[in-house]
């Protein structure tokens, strides 16, 4: 599928183009470029041949496309985020945005360049997008200090393309989900030009993987949530009362010591204050002595903690160079973009293993049809509640459950607003029926696993 | 300020301490890399060498700085056209000769070398290295080294310590999982000839044993004992025999095992100390590991049965150490000066993962008498295999040699370009009498297109950032490099590893 082609292309002869010298002295945007500044993306972009897009017409047109019509978003000035902007700057990509939430730590900077030792603290977002344009110029770079969730529709709706860096599951659901609440469909069919493209790459230790997605036509996020498996927490018996190694010391003081012992006051845990972690830390020796158990270091303390992820340059750089020759592949349409994931892995030699995800019919996210539940009416709504959470094509998170009886709007339950959930806790020991609900009987769920409601139909069972 | 810069270092190092450790950082710390070329390709490697922390670095290049080069290169501002990369008097060209020659020097010297290549989009990289013993190489999935096969004799004892039978409920639940299948086996055995289960048939009747040993409540029916659940899930990594991995048994028959001298590095004398042990105290096996993976039991089954595994594989070691002491003691060598019990300890506990990369020579790589003709022919007979970028970057090479620059640089040369191209394909497969078939396609559109594409490899930060990471490899001694060959497709995102 071609999305800019028609915008932007002219027809031209192949002849036109052999007539011009390697240095192209045609560019018409004088402005802060230099000769050959350039000529590695234009090769790219002038000639076509027998590996190119199918609908690929060689041509300058692309060029000032990319250079100044072509809008990016990058989620994430991490790891990913930093090589990223890198990538897509010097690519020629000059309108791009950047979201992200967090703050520099020390912690970042063996892999995240753009940031320096003075820098800790600050933004990332305004760190990187100040770092990428006074070095590339003519790139405008537009830093965004928030959440994804605290911006709207409208936003997104102004990138081409959105490429993602980030590290939570969660949030890429989000993202997901929000590109898709995007589409358009007229008479049942999709509006191709209500498609923005997803680019998520995502990297641990020596493995990483970068994936495309075509919301609404490829598979997406929550098509290949079994690919996520859970995060496995250690059984709270073992923690309470049967530790065997030092992570369950670690848990225990972070899980039930803290909570009790309040040794800050009212603050609750923070993995990035050094007191906090070592408080944690000599309580976790203390548990460990007792058993005899060997092994808590501060390190090991602030990585259960924290949950830290280990992380290094290269894979950082891997994966988003793979990212960006996607973005490129398609804001030009000059190659065929990858169909559609790909996993790398270099433990051991090198390893890639490049293969096409399959949309799921029933995905939650983006099949449009409402979900399935099936219950007999004397569930509780408890169980009904555990298997959101639980199954994994759906691992929500803390889902919120209403519906509409007799004409009105009625919440079953909700976690997130305590007295909500107080006034609500008691329709988790009733069953479906006692709580009024018939067959068929259609329930929406919100969750931070996305930004519009799932609907679910209750198919009652025997 | 030497505390503050080492806690610094330490935050800084934090994510990647937690992959290779602090005595893999401090090798990195002590390191010297040469850079060649520092076209954006040799800054993009510097970049993700210098972050992780590598010590030292000199860059040679003679490139004058051009408009492009600005462009690409991500270090370089605008104000460095017109100067001089690097003070240095070399003028490198990347090709195949340079690198024959410069190997050559190198591979004297015992110096491990990497070359990176990128054109258009493909990436290619070359490991070039006499020998790299590998420690610690951290396989993704290990298998355990439980013994269940051939318990020693502190862990039959320790078995023999729990009576199942006679146990509390209590304990019968949070007893660990091996010691269930220990004792099972121990009857599986005395009623099957001392014959372990070995096909599905008997793995299944072994499980429904062990299934039966579920306590009962009053009324027959069977309690929850996730452990017994544990040890039925486990029973295939139970019933794995303890066994040498071949690829450990084919170092224990090379020649730098069979011949310790004075010269002879630290891995080779302590992989020979083990041979020793294997054939002694270890009676055929490999010294004890000493750790177990995590199972349902309560604190103190579980450190006393851990503590059996550590305490076993302690003496282990001991007795490897004895081993290496008299082997040093042969050579005119001291103990533990030359080889700490520390390094002993590491050796032993990552026995089974020893790993030993062999590259050949860029030379053996290019002669006429021992090209790999057999990978090259066997690849090229997928269709496709990447094996024919590899062809395809050889030809270009040769048609630089030719014509002194490399194939449709301008417009006007494409046309003519494709057949001297296609001559070079033909002389080359020609001189190493390779009968495989190139299609036109690929001298069509790689090398006439990607003529022009050679600096233009800021997509392809892919294979410089596999390039760092082979380098941190080869400098750390952890994780296992590539051998030889990688070959990246950035158009289809596949690649591949040959042998060449």
């Amino acid at each position: 599928v071609l999305f800019f082609s028609s915008r932007e292309k002219k027809r031209r002869r192949i002849e036109d183009l052999t007539e011009k010298m390697a240095v192209d002295s045609g560019h018409r945007d004088g402005g802060c470029d230099w000769d050959g500044r350039w000529n590695h993306v234009k090769k790219f972009l002038e000639r076509p041949g027998p590996f190119t897009h199918p609908d690929f017409e060689p041509s300058t047109e692309s060029l000032q496309f990319l250079l100044e019509t072509c809008k990016i978003l990058v989620i994430g000035a991490g790891g990913l985020g930093c090589e990223l902007l890198k990538n897509l700057a010097l690519s020629g990509f000059r309108l791009i945005h950047v979201v992200d939430m967090d703050t520099i730590d020390p912690s970042n900077l063996n892999r995240q360049f753009l940031f320096r030792p003075n820098d800790v603290g600050r933004p990332k977002a305004d760190v990187a997008a100040d770092f990428i344009n006074s070095r590339v110029p003519g790139c405008k770079v537009v830093p965004h200090f928030k959440k994804i969730q605290d911006c709207d529709e409208s936003f997104y709706r102004q990138f081409h393309i959105i490429v993602c860096g980030l590290d939570s599951i969660i949030a890429r659901r989000w993202m997901n989900g929000m590109l898709i609440s995007l589409l358009s469909y007229e008479d049942g069919v999709l509006d191709p030009s209500s498609i923005i493209p997803l680019i998520d790459g995502g990297t641990e230790g020596f493995k990483g993987n970068a994936r495309v997605i075509l919301p609404g036509m490829t598979a997406c996020i929550d098509c290949t949530l079994e690919l996520y498996p859970p995060q496995i927490n250690f059984p709270m018996c073992t923690i309470a009362s049967m530790p065997r190694l030092p992570e369950h010391c670690i848990e225990y003081a972070r899980i039930l010591q803290w909570p009790k012992e309040k040794p800050f006051g009212e603050t609750s845990l923070d993995g990035d204050n050094p007191e906090h972690i070592q408080w944690v830390f000599e309580r976790s020796k203390e548990r460990a002595a007792e058993f005899n158990i060997t092994g808590v270091t501060y390190r090991l303390t602030q990585g259960v903690v924290k949950r830290i992820i280990p992380a290094v340059a290269s894979t950082n750089a891997v994966i988003a160079a793979a990212c960006a020759t996607e973005v490129f592949k398609i804001a030009t349409s000059a190659y065929i973009p990858l169909n559609n994931y790909m996993v790398f892995n270099d433990v051991d030699g090198l390893y890639t293993y490049t293969f096409e995800a399959e949309r799921k019919e029933n995905c939650s996210a983006c099949s449009q049809v409402p979900q399935d539940l099936q219950f007999p009416p004397s569930a509780k709504l408890q169980e009904v509640l555990e298997y959101l959470t639980e199954n994994a094509s759906l691992q929500m998170k803390s889902p919120a459950i209403t519906t509409t009886l007799e004409g009105k709007n009625k919440t079953l339950y909700l976690q997130s607003v305590k007295s909500i959930e107080e006034r609500t806790r008691p329709n988790l020991c009733k069953t479906l029926k006692e709580l009024g609900l018939s067959d068929g009987q259609e329930l929406a769920v919100a969750d931070i696993t996305t930004p519009q409601t799932v609907l679910f139909k209750l198919n009652f069972t025997a | 300020i030497m505390a503050s810069t080492k806690a610094s270092k330490e935050q800084k190092y934090d994510r990647q301490l937690r992959l290779w450790g602090d005595h893999g950082q401090e090798t990195l710390e002590n390191a010297h890399v040469c850079l060649i070329n520092a076209t954006a390709t040799g800054t993009e490697i510097l970049k993700n060498l210098v972050l992780p922390g590598i010590g030292a670095f000199t860059i040679v290049d003679g490139h004058t700085v051009t408009g492009e080069d600005a462009g690409n290169n991500f270090f370089l501002s605008k104000d460095s056209i017109g100067k001089v990369c690097v003070a240095g008097s070399f003028h490198f060209l990347p090709t195949a000769l340079t690198c024959l020659r410069l190997g050559s020097v190198l591979w004297s010297a015992s110096v491990p070398f990497l070359v990176c290549k990128t054109y258009g989009l493909i990436g290619y990289m070359r490991l070039v290295v006499q020998e790299h013993t590998v420690i610690e190489s951290h396989p993704d999935n290990a298998l355990e080294d439980l013994r269940l096969d051939q318990p020693y004799a502190e862990f039959q004892n320790h078995i023999k310590s729990y009576d199942l039978d006679s146990m509390e409920k209590k304990d019968h639940s949070h007893t660990p999982w091996i010691i269930i299948v220990a004792k099972y086996l121990e009857k599986w055995l005395s009623e099957h000839n001392g014959q372990p289960p070995k096909n599905y048939k008997e793995k299944e009747a072994f499980r429904q044993l062990i299934r039966e040993g579920i306590r009962k409540n009053e009324n027959g029916v069977p309690e929850d004992e996730e452990n017994f659940e544990e040890a039925i899930k486990n029973v295939n990594t139970a019933l794995n025999p303890t066994k040498i991995p071949s690829a450990v048994e084919d170092l224990f028959n090379s020649e730098q095992c069979k011949n310790i001298t004075a010269q002879s590095p630290c891995f080779w004398v302590m992989l020979r100390a083990v041979k020793e042990f294997v054939h002694n105290e270890g009676n055929g096996s490999l010294p004890v590991r000493g750790t177990i993976p995590d199972m349902i039991a309560d604190s103190q089954k579980f450190i006393n049965l851990q503590n059996v595994y550590r305490e076993k594989a302690m003496q282990d070691a001991a007795a490897v150490s004895k081993h290496v002491e008299s082997l040093l003691q042969s050579v005119g060598k001291v103990w533990p000066e030359s080889i700490p019990e520390k390094d002993i300890k590491l050796f032993c506990k990552n026995a089974s993962f020893l790993r030993v990369v062999r590259c050949r020579s860029l030379a053996e790589e290019y002669s006429v008498d021992t090209v790999n003709k057999d990978e090259i022919t066997s690849c090229m007979d997928s269709p496709d295999s990447e094996m024919v970028f590899y062809l395809m970057l050889r030809a270009v090479d040769r048609f630089y040699q030719q014509h002194s620059r490399y194939p449709g640089v301008y417009n006007y040369q494409v046309e003519e370009d494709i057949s001297k191209l296609k001559a070079c394909v033909n002389s080359l497969l020609q001189e190493y009498s390779l009968n495989v078939n190139i299609k036109d396609d690929y001298i069509h559109e790689f090398f006439c297109i990607f003529g022009r594409y050679i600096c233009s490899n800021l997509l392809l930060c892919f294979i410089l950032g596999s390039a760092a990471q082979e380098a941190i490899k080869i400098i750390s001694h952890q994780f296992v490099p590539f051998n030889n060959t990688f070959i990246y497709n950035a158009m289809s995102q596949t690649s591949a590893t040959l042998r060449l």
